[in-house]
């Protein structure tokens, strides 16, 4: 016989906390209204069973093998844009900085340095966003910490997330592994986050169906690991892009990188942008790509399974890791010719005409 | 994507370098004016395709390497006030004056601001009013009309508080004053699509005839380029000094006539001082009489500015086409993007930043 009993697990209030429409100095306190924020706007978002102890740190058991770790603080502004969220990103980063260490993501921290006067709705919103990519990611968020900062001394939220990842027998990534005669392969086009941001900043907003890449990649990892264990080198190219990525990578590893462009993948709307506000996609940031240094006789196997994956639908064989010009990157350009590229100085910035 | 993979597709490209090839039978010297171009030839790499016979040299055009110093100091000196929101193009921001750039004033305080078009710039004043807002009128012909619309606007809105601290200059000055100088060597000029398109090309004929000089309106793109290129070894195999318009798909001969009778509306020739070049005569625009009230240099009283610059860069002679940037002592070793000394090292339009970020570093000429 089937049990009536209405069943309360996972159930969370959804009202929000009217009485408080802002973030105030008070919420953390450490207080009453301190608790009340964290009780009505994280613990229902992030629930799970390490979190619900409360106590002063979460008590894993990730099992054995060798553990990845990572930190990383998310500052973006708009707070919300085209493809995601700061609590997508906080998410999303980590995960994929784990990712990028062959390791399985298990465990995220996320600290946040609230400004006072932050809508709640922002906030609870922001912390859904983050359940939703951890459940997509896998991973569960099992420890936290809040501050609010006056207003004026910060931009909304801040928001630092850490993460535990177990990294299976038998893969061993690191740039050191780059040889002469690896494949090198993105997962697919390029460019995408850092217009869809630029796209909605004031002052330089432009009307776009761009949206951001952002997304977690452990479990396209897990795909090309499985298609070859022995990948030597993953990275995901965020800010600096993928110029500034190869050029560590390069340097990191002693060997010269070559590419050839017309084989790196930029959605036309992005090259549009791009021309238009004078930037080289290869050095707009990505949230969702990673590129992968595969032994060549892999490459064809790696490259399918990330076909077949939904976020490797359009990965594209970029280049090949060469002995000549150790550290160097260069690029055979559309019309034939070849030139280097560079690590990028600075930040982009718009040009004049 | 439509619109440029036709002006990159290499087969066409090939089919202009073998025409350069054959067109040519003895060195020459050809300048590209215009910053944009300087751009789209390193980063494509298209210097490296052409026959030895041809040197390109890389022009003045590019508006941020020829703002002065001391306009420089005197934008750094009106952001820095309180009560001012300072508006800028993007890559205006990095330029070194005497002490500091825009960045700087930004870090400790100031409110400086990047915009994309001049007009962002006449909103922000029509939500600010009690800020005087200020934007860094920079550029060749081809951005004048642009910022001369936003005075109209400004002044459409009845805006006080909008201000334009105006830094234009023009291509064909530049050109008589490259031409004029005894260290010459430029045989042929790639004159600036863009500014072509606001301008049309009628005041080059008179400086092709007196110099006889071929000068050929280019556009951006590797075969406009090559095309250019091309056109410009004929002209001086034959010994032809021609005005040609190889950007026939944009240029018109008499230009935009909506787009120059707005900068005529608003703007009026003056003198300009060139950074590394020196003054050349009604080389820039000022705001007429009538926009005198917007005319940030007027309205701000900065005092007086002892413009520094660094006794290492050689801006002048590379913008002048006389040294290459990779000549220059300095360059990759003091002077980098990131530490620059001088505007050329700054904008991604100029040469010397174009030469470090593509790598032509190892250029032999």
């Amino acid at each position: 016989m089937a049990d009536e009993t209405p069943s309360f697990d996972g159930f969370s209030c959804p009202l929000p906390i009217d009485r408080y429409p802002h973030v105030l100095l008070a919420h953390g306190g450490g207080g009453k209204l301190t608790h009340e924020l964290i009780e009505r706007v994280f613990v229902p978002a992030f629930r799970n069973d390490d979190l619900a102890p409360m106590h002063d740190g979460a008590v894993l058991s990730p099992g054995t093998g060798r553990l990845a770790f990572t930190t990383d603080a998310y500052v973006v502004h708009p707070l919300f844009f085209p493809g995601g969220s700061i609590g997508d990103l906080a998410v999303c980063g980590t995960v994929n900085d784990l990712a990028m260490c062959g390791a399985t993501p298990r465990y995220l921290s996320a600290a946040f340095v609230i400004e006072e006067g932050l809508a709640m709705a922002d906030l609870q919103r922001i912390a859904a966003d983050m359940r939703r990519a951890a459940d997509r990611a896998g991973v569960t968020i099992v420890t936290g910490d809040t501050k609010v900062v006056d207003r004026g001394k910060g931009d909304g939220v801040f928001i630092t997330t850490s993460g535990i990842g177990v990294i299976p027998a038998g893969v061993d990534i690191r740039p050191t592994n780059m040889i002469p005669g690896d494949v090198l392969i993105v997962n697919g086009p390029i460019a995408q986050h850092g217009i869809a941001i630029m796209s909605v900043r004031e002052g330089l907003s432009f009307d776009t169906q761009i949206v951001s890449d952002t997304a977690p990649l452990n479990s396209l990892v897990a795909a090309m690991l499985a298609a070859c264990p022995a990948l030597h080198v993953l990275r995901d190219p965020t800010r600096g892009g993928v110029a500034s990525t190869l050029n560590e990578l390069a340097a990191q590893s002693g060997t010269g990188i070559e590419l050839e462009e017309t084989s790196i993948p930029v959605d036309d709307e992005v090259r549009g942008a791009c021309e238009i506000l004078g930037f080289d996609p290869l050095y707009v940031a990505n949230e969702g790509k990673l590129i992968a240094a595969v032994p060549a006789p892999s490459a064809d196997a790696v490259l399918a399974a990330m076909r077949a994956h939904p976020l490797g639908a359009q990965a594209a064989v970029i280049g090949r890791v060469v002995s000549d010009h150790p550290s160097v990157v260069t690029l055979r350009s559309s019309i034939g010719s070849m030139r280097i590229v560079d690590m990028l100085s600075g930040e982009q910035l718009p040009r004049i005409c | 994507m439509k619109f440029v993979d036709e002006y990159r597709d290499r087969a066409t490209v090939e089919t202009l370098t073998t025409a350069i090839r054959s067109a040519v039978s003895r060195p020459w010297t050809i300048m590209e004016i215009c910053g944009g171009q300087t751009h789209a030839i390193v980063k494509h790499g298209i210097d490296r395709l052409l026959p030895e016979e041809i040197t390109l040299v890389h022009g003045p055009g590019c508006p941020v390497c020829v703002t002065s110093v001391e306009l420089i100091d005197r934008a750094v000196a009106i952001a820095a006030r309180k009560g001012v929101i300072f508006t800028s193009f993007g890559d205006m921001l990095r330029v070194p004056g005497s002490s500091r750039d825009l960045l700087g004033v930004k870090a400790t305080g100031g409110d400086v601001r990047i915009v994309y078009s001049p007009l962002d710039a006449v909103a922000l004043a029509a939500k600010n009013p009690d800020r005087s807002v200020v934007f860094f009128a920079v550029g060749f012909e081809t951005t004048a009309p642009a910022n001369a619309m936003a005075a109209v606007q400004a002044r459409k809105l009845g805006l006080t508080n909008f201000f334009l601290l105006t830094a234009h200059v023009l291509v064909p000055p530049a050109i008589a004053a490259i031409l004029g100088s005894p260290s010459n060597r430029v045989q042929a000029f790639l004159a600036a699509g863009h500014v072509c398109t606001v301008m049309g090309y009628e005041e080059y004929l008179p400086l092709a005839e007196r110099f006889r000089t071929p000068i050929v309106v280019t556009g951006f793109e590797p075969v406009d380029i090559l095309h250019g290129i091309l056109l410009a070894v004929r002209q001086l195999e034959e010994g032809r000094a021609d005005v040609e318009n190889q950007y026939a798909r944009v240029v018109r001969r008499e230009g935009n006539a909506g787009a120059r009778a707005v900068i005529a509306q608003v703007f009026e020739p003056s003198d300009r001082t060139w950074r590394g070049i020196g003054t050349i005569p009604m080389s820039g625009y000022r705001l007429r009489p009538a926009f005198a009230s917007m005319d940030a240099e007027q309205h701000f009283d900065v005092g007086h500015l002892e413009a520094r610059e660094s006794p290492l860069c050689i801006a002048g002679s590379v913008l002048q086409g006389i040294r290459k940037p990779h000549e220059c002592p300095a360059f990759g070793r003091e002077c980098t993007p990131e530490r620059p000394l001088g505007a050329p090292m700054v904008s991604s339009e100029g040469a010397c930043a174009a030469y470090y970020r593509y790598g032509a570093l190892n250029h032999g000429r």
